[in-house]
């Protein structure tokens, strides 16, 4: 039972984040170079990668805990804390600003009435910047939950959020 | 008689509505009683006409678009079914001047073929490389692809055969083949088209690549902005391994070849070749110093054949018809197809594929039409974020690697972004420093702190700010990263912003100097 004994040193986590990075690591940590692999799957399980989490995957791992929180803060896409229940990824990149999308980013933080990195306060959208999505032969692009859309206009996006209203 | 109705799957399609249309016809067939069967091809990179729908008739495949739902209703009225007049109607696809134009060799199935149909993919040629280098030694193959004269296509144009060579030589009992999919360029999409289009040929010549050097397992890095081309290729690599071609015996040859997709974590730098071996092996994307070459000593410390989509795309035609076939397209040094991905404010974006050689001006202005919004074009920048701007003066360059060095650009991956005359460059330029900072790895300084640097100088001109000494510095500034970067995201962002500096000085005329004119 070398398992109990290790959990025993490592700080308390919250049962369902221990299970589900169990699971995960349990899965995949025999993989050659498994450590993005895993935070996919803690991220894809929880919608995040909790910071209770960290020390478990280290020791899974047999890494320090400095170079798991390294990798997961270097990569754009690990989130440290939940995001909204719907996460707006805008292409920021060059063929949709040479179609707009300055403009669209002003209407949708004003729209939202947040910034980048930032969640609505009813905790429906998290906006986040992307530097192009390959859509940009459809530009300007934005990617809802990893759903695309092209030629995004400030007109279109009014429409999609009234659509989307509870 | 059922008819075949083509509809794609392709992202930038679906981005604007066709899994809609695909649900539409598929209900209005029903409705009508007659027998349609609905194929998901990906796109034909006609990207204005998408969703492009296309119809199997009697003369060939016929064209509609963009097709919307509610259009679906008319187009059975008018007998789209065989062909019939509609406004949305554009002709047999074949015909159509913008493909018709092109060379396509790299993009000959994408668009055409069902990609999750192997049947279909060796019926248009399909597993005909494979079968041809299964019968030579790795160095026949190696040799044939140096003979093609392919030079990766992903930015450095370094030549592919030369890199099997040096892995195929270095002595080792473990090899891998990585696929570099992280496609972090705007204005790119040709790698996504070729994945969710025709994945197969990307693992048949990822495959090859393995037989030519020795290498048992493959990896596809994929970056995680591209759900859809993860989802094309785990079923294409599915397929694949049940029918005996990847696997410890592909096509029965008793060689082995595994093939694996491996996600990103959304950091540009890691399409930078030692950066993506970083993170393959699940650490930090930051850049490695050469030497070693990846090919002598890559991911997990092993000799490791690491290529672009387009480059390994490429290998399976040139193993089915020879390596003159390949390298009688184009000019100099510049041998074969470039897939162009024309992007921005054109009237008509979508994927050029033509022998190198074409100009600036009949891509943006010939296959584009001009922008969008109808207005002047004023620059063009090629290759991505460290991409210099053209000015629409210099619209005639050809496209070849030899002519954009000369001219102080690169092609890099082919992406083609124009902008119309309202753009500011000076925001461009500013840009390029904020994008640089961002993705920065973080190893080296110049990079790191010179692009922080860069962006509140840039700031500084814009308001007017000692604007004479301040360029002086943003000058010294982009000379310091040249030269003192490690790799070319440091090294190379400074190009956009040199050239916006070069070509548009009057966007760079402070807030203070307009006041005062
Ligand atoms: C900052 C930076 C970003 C890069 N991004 C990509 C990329 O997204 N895709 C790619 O294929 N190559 C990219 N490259 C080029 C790769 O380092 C490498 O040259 C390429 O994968 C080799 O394959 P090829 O010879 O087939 O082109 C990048 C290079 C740098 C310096
Ligand atoms: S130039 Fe920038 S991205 Fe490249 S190695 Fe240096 S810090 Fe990293
Ligand atoms: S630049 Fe926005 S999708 Fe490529």
């Amino acid at each position: 039972m070398k398992r109990a004994i290790d959990i025993a040193v490592l700080p308390a986590i919250p049962e369902h984040i221990r299970v589900a990075v169990l699971e995960v690591t349990g899965r995949l940590k025999d993989m050659p170079g498994a450590l993005l692999p895993i935070l996919h799957g803690v991220q894809d399980a929880l919608g995040y990668v909790p910071e209770e989490a960290v020390p478990l995957i280290a020791r899974e791992m047999n890494l320090s805990r400095a170079d798991v929180h390294g990798v997961i803060t270097f990569y754009h896409h690990f989130r440290q804390r939940p995001a909204g229940r719907r996460v707006i990824h805008l292409c920021r990149a060059e063929s949709c600003q040479a179609m707009g999308a300055v403009t669209l980013e002003q209407h949708v933080k004003r729209r939202l009435d947040i910034d980048f990195h930032q969640t609505t306060a009813d905790g429906a959208y998290t906006l986040e910047p992307v530097y192009c999505l390959g859509n940009c032969a459809c530009s300007p692009a934005m990617m809802m939950d990893g759903e695309l859309k092209g030629r995004m206009t400030p007109e279109r996006f009014d429409a999609w959020l009234e659509a989307e209203a509870p | 008689m059922s008819v075949t109705v083509y509809v794609p799957r392709d992202a930038g399609a679906l981005s604007l509505g066709a899994e809609a249309v695909a649900r539409a016809i598929a209900s209005e067939a029903r409705r009508r009683h007659v027998d349609v069967r609905v194929v998901r091809n990906g796109s034909r990179g006609l990207y204005w006409l998408e969703p492009l729908v296309e119809v199997e008739t009697s003369i060939g495949r016929v064209a509609y678009g963009p097709v919307q739902p509610e259009d679906v209703p008319a187009l059975f009225d008018a007998d789209f079914l065989h062909g019939g007049k509609h406004v949305l109607g554009h002709g047999p696809t074949a015909d159509i001047d913008y493909l018709k134009r092109q060379q396509r060799l790299t993009f000959e199935r994408v668009g055409v073929v069902d990609p999750r149909s192997l049947e279909d993919y060796r019926a248009h040629g399909g597993y005909r490389g494979l079968a041809a280098a299964l019968h030579m030694s790795g160095e026949e193959i190696v040799q044939t692809v140096l003979d093609s004269g392919l030079r990766g296509r992903g930015g450095a144009a370094f030549p592919a055969g030369i890199k099997w060579k040096t892995c195929l030589e270095a002595p080792s009992q473990r090899k891998y083949v990585v696929c570099n999919a992280d496609e972090g360029d705007s204005g790119t999409f040709a790698d996504r088209m070729i994945m969710e289009g025709d994945p197969f040929v990307l693992i048949e010549g990822m495959t090859i690549a393995g037989l030519a050097v020795g290498a048992t397992q493959g990896y596809i890095y994929l970056r995680v902005e591209y759900p859809h081309a993860q989802r094309a290729l785990e079923e294409a690599i599915a397929i694949a391994e049940a029918a005996g071609l990847l696997g410890d015996d592909v096509g029965g040859s008793g060689k082995a070849f595994h093939l694996e997709v491996r996600m990103g974590g959304g950091a540009y730098i890691c399409g930078e070749e030692t950066s993506l071996l970083e993170s393959l092996e699940g650490k930090r994307g930051q850049v490695r110093f050469k030497p070693p070459l990846p090919a002598i000593e890559g991911l997990f410390g092993k000799p490791t054949v690491i290529n672009n989509v387009v480059t390994l795309a490429s290998v399976p035609i040139i193993l089915d018809r020879g390596a003159g076939y390949y390298r009688d397209y184009g000019s100099g040094k510049s041998r074969g197809t470039l897939p162009i991905q024309l992007a921005g404010n054109v009237k008509r974006p979508g994927l050029v594929e033509h022998a190198f050689g074409l100009s600036l001006r009949e891509l943006a202005e010939g296959y584009g039409g001009g922008t969008a919004s109808g207005r002047p074009i004023r620059a063009v920048q090629v290759g991505g974020p460290l991409g210099a701007y053209i000015p629409a003066s210099q619209l005639d360059t050809p496209i070849d690697y030899e002519a954009f060095i000369a001219m102080g650009g690169m092609i890099g991956h082919g992406g083609v972004v124009v902008f119309d005359d309202t753009v500011d460059m000076a925001a461009q330029a500013r840009y390029a420093m904020e994008f640089c900072a961002i993705e920065s790895c973080g190893k080296c300084t110049p990079c790191r702190i010179g692009s922080t640097r860069g962006v509140e100088v840039i700031d500084r001109i814009v308001a007017g700010d000692a604007r004479e000494r301040n360029e002086v510095l943003l000058r010294d500034l982009c000379q310091t990263m040249i030269a003192g970067s490690l790799c070319a995201l440091g090294g190379m962002a400074p190009f956009p912003v040199l050239s916006a500096l070069d070509h548009f000085p009057e966007d760079f005329t402070g807030a203070a100097d307009k006041a005062n004119a």
